[in-house]
């Protein structure tokens, strides 16, 4: 059954739904990854928040106006008016007021939806039962959508990820560096509305899948996901866009094949296993990989300092490093150096006086830089300037009595 | 209208609402101040999840091992938003919009899936709270203010803001000079010995107490906005903290008492028969002092700004 869902073989409605969500979701993934790098991955809450009044105005001017509440397009125009005027009133209450930008998206976000629940309320009370789909904006319900509903989302989420592919170029100067930006003749300002009107676009197209409170999850947690396995934006882009379609792919399907589970929350649950497995075990970022490396650098700091001590004779009482010195052969049970490590030790000693030279003489300062103490050297200096500094260390000489 | 009829509908839930606003708005000057301004929206987003487990572990629907689990929750959001911070290097907007969007999908998914349906927990019960409910049957007019008896049928949710309120007051009371240094220059209440960052993590666990114990009886959206809005209206008015902090309770309280009023009685003066949502009046009436106080206050451009 599930398989058929995620195969699409569950009825045209199902299959419409499952393809809208998962264009949704590459669209989320690939807008929120700019509001990402742009610091801004909040605003998207703040914009989610104020679509309700909007949709509640828009229900209530379609009933007065004699039509169904509850036509999408309408509803979804509302939402997408009121949320540009919550978003309006964040820039201005940062760029004029104290405020920052925080506290704007805070106040915003609450005044907006506390006042969405005013309307609700009156809707409630203006005819009833009429009002019964809108409750379905808060947290999204996919079952019982129609079929134009389903169209109008298809459709809304394949034109913002056409918008996104069009605009890529400027959204990516903008996200490092944006006076670079504005001196290759990008207008700095339009173009962060861009960015915000994409995020609103996506955010308006995915209330009724996933409702206003959990699309804010669809716009950050794939970016957030996809920063552990690039640091290339225009792959960072891609992996973002996979990951939020993926996830509202399965989401989809689940919530197809058991209508009880509602879209959203399962989308969102979907996209955070996603970011969970990213944090363990991205290959360069993840939490495996930086403990991995720390172990190897904890390796190497003991298996230096081991064979330093060797070296000069010195007792190793540090019963890890004789446990490494011994696995690599390099040392007996109770600290005794064998002939390899005899000559490792050596090795190590002669290293370490050659770095002492190489640190001292003004000559070698690009190579010295690079000294942090477990470099070999001779990924650093050549075999000419390694037997060049042999030369001022001197071999072996005679006392003379 | 007469105390017959004001003090056993009315009385009760503007008191509540005048009182969970204000334990709000108090650590919300410092949260606002601090920049954290929207740790308060993420408490108030996992207080569903948190009630939730509460409900499954125990069974019950009772105030304590739900005000237990919601504080749980928002515990266990601050340790996770910060662990993701650190963990992945991630930026902490991104940390704190991901912790609370996934605990509030999966409170949701859990609420669904588990036999609720008999009790009164619901998403839009958690999102509007039930202000207008918390009616004092047992009051028959102004005299009952004084009848211990009638004082005893008292709402308990009346109590529990008020231990809230007791709670954040005492805090910030014992702890005003270290919040302050450490709100204002963190370097410099270090170099004084002040444990900086347990002292942020216990005042948004003193945030969280007065959120947990406003969500049981407001809901969560007039938590957010008077987190949010009293404290940021009152940094337009002044420049002195302790001004500040009395706006910001000025505010909180004069957004409970018209937001209460107009949802109740405001619908009757237009002519309709039925009130709107008491939280999300009050909610918006905090949002049109804020818009009042961003037009016309006296502080509200940046120090040096140039004056438009």
């Amino acid at each position: 059954m599930f398989w058929d869902a995620l195969t699409l073989q569950l009825g045209y409605n199902a299959t419409l739904v499952t393809i809208g969500a998962t264009l949704l979701g590459i669209a989320a993934g690939v807008t929120g990854t700019f509001l990402y790098l742009r610091k801004r991955a909040l605003v998207s809450d703040a914009i989610s928040h104020a679509t309700l009044p909007g949709v509640g105005i828009a229900f209530m001017l379609m009933v007065l106006l004699g039509g169904d509440g509850r036509a999408l397009p309408g509803l979804l125009l509302g939402a997408a008016v009121s949320s540009w005027i919550g978003l309006l009133c964040v820039s201005w209450l940062t760029r004029f007021t104290r405020l920052s930008e925080d506290a704007a998206i805070g106040a915003v976000l609450s005044v907006f939806f506390g006042f969405g629940i005013v309307l609700l309320t009156v809707i409630q009370t203006m005819g009833a039962g009429r009002a019964a789909g809108l409750e379905g904006f808060l947290l999204g319900s996919t079952a019982g959508m129609l079929f134009n509903d389903a169209l109008v989302i298809a459709g809304g989420g394949a034109l913002t990820l056409l918008a996104v592919i069009i605009l890529r170029r400027p959204m990516t100067l903008l996200a490092f560096d944006p006076e670079y930006a504005a001196s290759r003749g990008v207008n700095v300002g339009r173009m962060d509305l861009a960015i915000m009107a994409l995020a609103l676009a996506v955010t308006v197209v995915g209330l009724k899948v996933v409702g206003l409170i959990l699309i804010v999850a669809m716009l950050i947690i794939p970016p957030v996901t996809a920063r552990f396995w690039t640091e290339r934006t225009d792959h960072m882009v891609l992996i973002s866009g996979l990951c939020g379609g993926l996830a509202a792919w399965i989401g989809a399907s689940l919530s197809a094949v058991a209508p009880a589970m509602p879209t959203g929350p399962i989308i969102v649950l979907t996209s955070f296993a996603l970011f969970v497995l990213s944090l363990l075990l991205a290959p360069n970022r993840g939490v495996l990989a930086v403990y991995l490396r720390h172990v190897r650098f904890q390796r190497r700091v003991h298996m230096r300092q081991g064979l330093l001590a060797l070296a000069q004779g010195q007792p190793i009482y540090e019963a890890f490093t004789v446990r490494l010195l011994k696995r690599a052969g390099l040392a007996h049970a109770d600290g005794v150096p064998t002939d390899d490590g005899r000559a490792r030790a050596a090795k190590a000693l002669l290293d370490e006086k050659r770095w002492e030279l190489v640190r001292a003489d003004q000559a070698f300062e690009s190579a010295a830089a690079l000294y942090d103490g477990l470099r070999d050297i001779e990924t650093v200096l050549t075999g000419d300037q390694i037997s060049e500094i042999d030369q001022r260390i001197g071999g072996p000489q005679g006392v003379t009595a | 209208m007469s105390g017959e009829e004001f003090v056993p509908l009315s009385l009760t839930p503007m008191l509540i609402g005048v009182l969970a606003a204000v334990a709000c708005a108090l650590p919300g000057n410092f949260l606002v101040l601090r920049k954290q301004a929207l740790i308060g929206d993420a408490i108030s987003h996992v207080v569903l999840p948190g009630i939730v487990v509460a409900f499954l572990i125990t069974g019950l629907v009772a105030a304590a091992p739900m005000m237990l689990g919601a504080a749980a929750a928002a515990l266990v959001s601050v340790v996770m938003i910060e662990a993701i911070r650190r963990l992945g290097n991630i930026e902490p907007g991104a940390a704190m919009g991901l912790t609370f969007t996934t605990l509030f999908a999966a409170g949701v998914l859990l609420l669904e899936q588990s036999d609720t349906s008999s009790v009164h927990l619901d998403v839009e019960h958690a999102l509007y709270g039930n202000l207008e409910s918390l009616i004092w049957l047992d009051a028959i007019g102004w005299s009952s203010l004084l009848d211990p008896l009638a004082l005893m049928g008292l709402p308990p949710e009346l109590g529990r803001v008020v231990i809230a309120l007791i709670g954040v007051v005492g805090f910030l009371w014992l702890f005003w000079r270290p919040l302050v240094l450490s709100t204002f220059d963190e370097s410099f209440a270090q170099a004084m010995g002040i444990a900086t960052n347990r002292l942020g993590v216990a005042l948004v666990m003193v945030a969280a107490l007065a959120a947990v114990a406003a969500f049981d009886a407001v809901g969560s959206i007039i938590v957010i906005a008077m987190f949010i809005c009293p404290p940021a209206a009152a940094r337009l008015m002044t420049n002195r903290l302790e001004h500040q902090v009395a706006w910001s309770v000025v505010f909180a309280v004069l957004s409970a008492v018209f937001g209460y009023i107009f949802a109740g009685y405001g619908p009757l003066w237009l002519g309709f028969d039925n009130a709107v949502s008491a939280a999300g009046m009050i909610a918006t009436v905090s949002g049109l002092i804020l818009m009042l106080a961003a037009c016309c206050a006296p502080h509200r451009h940046r120090s040096g700004a140039p004056v438009a």
